[in-house]
């Protein structure tokens, strides 16, 4: 409770102070777009440092990804870990970053549950400055989390053709999609903030994406309508995207995809989210 | 500084008709309120009254299904940035971060304020110092008692000195000590020129600090006044008798209706009967007419072990401006008594 100085001090000093401090109030000044969005930025980034923990599901997924996939399907395509981790490392990196997308929207619905959504929804700050700085730290942890996937790979013996431009270019296209998934969650834990429901839902979403793509399985051996379902799959295309980036010998169409399918969802999802975030129950 | 600005004379807040409908639960039901500016206004109700939705609504953070206000002299739907700048919000549901520490949570919304860095660092341990949270500081706030959490709440509504600051039942919860500081600190803030609107359930703190008292009830006010009208609607005050014999209570609740003009209920102790007095016109006659009910209670021979004089409780007050106790919606009550 108080320190000792502050019993002793005399309450007429105390409470003038207060005074005082009233008088002299910093001017009243509206925070730009930028420097609240950082803010923001800077808040989840605090609370990173006070609970480790959050970082858990970053870490944990792709280490157990990376490993799990590669001695679990390797096996089946045969030749050396090297030869199969080309095929199977850029699909690990994929599925883990989208995976890790969850548990930001899971945070952005514990913050609408305490109460401190309102209290930022109470100051005069640009609106999108709450969801921006949400992807600035997302962001952060989506790197994050593409580094152990790609650092591991090398450790397994990975030589990547398309070299370091070829893992950046593939990473910044993971990170970018991982980023429109971000703003969904953020939308959908605006309309239900239940950090439990937004994982159910996220979940329901993404697992069918991984699997029903070419991730794991040539698509040739599938069904003729799951073969359909991967073709549409913007994870399937994102997956052959950075495997082309990866093992150099890119070509446009994946890529395009990707960039297609990522713009569309966030291009939906972050009016929604500013409507949201402006809206007044 | 701020206090010049256009239209000084309009007051801090004009609602009208305000309604807010969950459902098929009218949670206001429509609502017309004025605060002056400078004043401390109270919102007294119990729970589930439509006190924090007022607040809301007054804040810009619910939208009213019926109703205007205007706020600081802005439109509520139409201005609701200029009321977000001008205005604080502190209590029951603007929450600080628990996982930061006071000093960070303060640092998060100075810079959400737009000061600088070095003004923020020197606004918040000027904040902490003066709200004596200076040892605390470094401490993530989740571990901070009731009272310390409270202080810095309203800490972080005086980062920039507001114009107009909500308070939403600021005291609930708090030990005596910390909540005689937060009265102190909210005494302060209104002296200094912000119009405070604090809700509360406590008759008491209405009273001590708010100079108009509005109490709202099934999210309609039905009672408005200051403290002193207020009372001398609900009574002067309430005299609990205690008996020595439980026997005697029929005769003395007979004795003292006659004595007095004022409602007489057998209290829930079998031994003890209380008397909701009615306001005299002058004050010094309540000492008169209890006197006279003490020796009217002796000439009928009724052993009086103890006499108390109070100030009415809420419960109190509502039953007198309400004609039923403060709680739940009566349909509810009924079916519970039925
Ligand atoms: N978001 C909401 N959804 C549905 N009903 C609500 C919501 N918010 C409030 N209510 C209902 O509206 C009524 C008024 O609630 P409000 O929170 O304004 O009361 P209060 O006076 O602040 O009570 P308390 O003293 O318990 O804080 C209650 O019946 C409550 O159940
Ligand atoms: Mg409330």
């Amino acid at each position: 409770m108080s320190t000792p100085a502050a019993i002793t001090r005399p309450a007429a000093e105390r409470t003038d102070r207060i005074d005082l401090l009233l008088a002299a109030s910093p001017p009243r000044r509206r925070a730009g777009a930028l420097a609240a969005s950082a803010t923001f930025g800077r808040r989840a980034m605090l609370k990173i440092k006070h609970d480790p923990k959050q970082l858990v599901d970053s870490i944990a997924i792709p280490i157990l990804f990376t490993v799990l996939f590669t001695y679990l399907f390797g096996g089946a395509l045969g030749g050396s870990p090297g030869d199969y981790l080309t095929m199977l490392l850029p699909g690990t990196l994929s599925m883990s970053i989208a995976i890790v997308t969850m548990y930001g929207g899971a945070r952005l619905a514990k913050d609408v549950t305490t109460g401190a959504f309102d209290r930022f929804r109470s100051l005069s700050v640009w609106r999108g400055a709450f969801v921006l700085g949400g992807l600035l730290s997302d962001a952060a942890r989506y790197l994050f989390a593409s580094a152990m996937v790609v650092l591991l790979g090398l450790a397994m013996g990975y030589r990547p053709e398309g070299g370091a431009p070829g893992v950046l270019a593939a990473v910044a296209l993971v990170v970018a999609f991982g980023l429109s998934l971000s703003l969904l969650w953020a939308a959908v834990a605006l309309l239900v903030p239940d950090q439990g429901v937004v994982i159910s839902i996220a979940n329901l979403v993404l697992m069918p994406l991984s699997f029903a793509s070419n991730i794991f399985v040539q698509p040739s051996t599938m069904p003729g309508w799951l073969q359909a379902v991967v073709e549409v799959n913007p994870l399937s295309h994102v997956a052959t995207a950075a495997r082309e980036l990866m093992n150099g010998g890119a070509g446009t169409g994946a890529v395009t995809w990707s960039l297609v399918a990522t713009a569309v969802i966030a291009g939906v999802c972050a009016p929604l989210d500013l409507h949201l975030y402006g809206r007044r129950g | 500084m701020s206090k010049n600005s256009m239209g000084r004379d309009h007051p801090a807040i004009e609602a009208y008709g305000l309604v807010k409908v969950y459902g098929e639960n009218r949670a206001l039901d429509g609502i017309d309120l004025t605060v002056r500016r400078g004043q401390v206004f109270g919102f007294l109700g119990p729970n589930g009254a439509g006190k924090t939705t007022t607040i809301r609504i007054l804040a810009t953070l619910t939208r009213p299904d019926g109703g205007t206000a205007r706020v600081l002299g802005h439109d509520l739907i139409g201005e609701r940035d200029a009321i977000r700048a001008r205005s604080a919000v502190t209590g029951q549901f603007a929450a600080l971060d628990d996982d930061l520490t006071g000093y960070e949570n303060l640092s998060i919304l100075g810079r959400l304020h737009g000061l600088s860095g070095a003004a923020v660092r020197r606004r918040a341990d000027d904040l902490l110092d003066a709200f004596e949270l200076a040892g605390a500081a470094g401490r993530p706030v989740g571990g901070y008692s009731g009272g310390m959490r409270r202080r810095l709440d309203i800490a972080a509504g005086l980062i920039v000195t507001p114009d107009l600051l909500f308070l939403d039942e600021p005291t609930t919860g708090l030990d005596p000590r910390s909540r005689n500081q937060v009265w102190e600190l909210v005494r302060r803030i209104a002296e200094a020129g912000t119009t405070v609107l604090l809700t509360t359930q406590y008759l008491e703190e209405a009273d001590q600090l708010a100079e108009q008292i509005a109490v709202i009830d099934h999210g309609r006010i039905v009672a408005e006044g200051t403290s002193a009208q207020l009372k001398s609607r609900v009574g002067s005050g309430t005299l609990h008798v205690r008996l020595l014999d439980g026997e005697q209570r029929p005769r003395a609740r007979q004795v003292l209706a006659g004595a007095l003009d004022g409602t007489v209920r057998p209290a829930a102790d079998p031994l003890t009967l209380s008397v909701l007095l009615p306001a005299p016109a002058d004050a010094t006659d309540v000492g008169r007419l209890v006197g006279q009910a003490m020796t009217m209670l002796a000439e009928a021979r009724v052993a009086v072990a103890e006499v108390t004089l109070g100030q009415p409780s809420l419960d109190e007050a509502f039953l007198a401006l309400t004609g039923h106790p403060a709680g739940p919606a009566p349909t509810d009550h009924e079916d519970v008594n039925a």
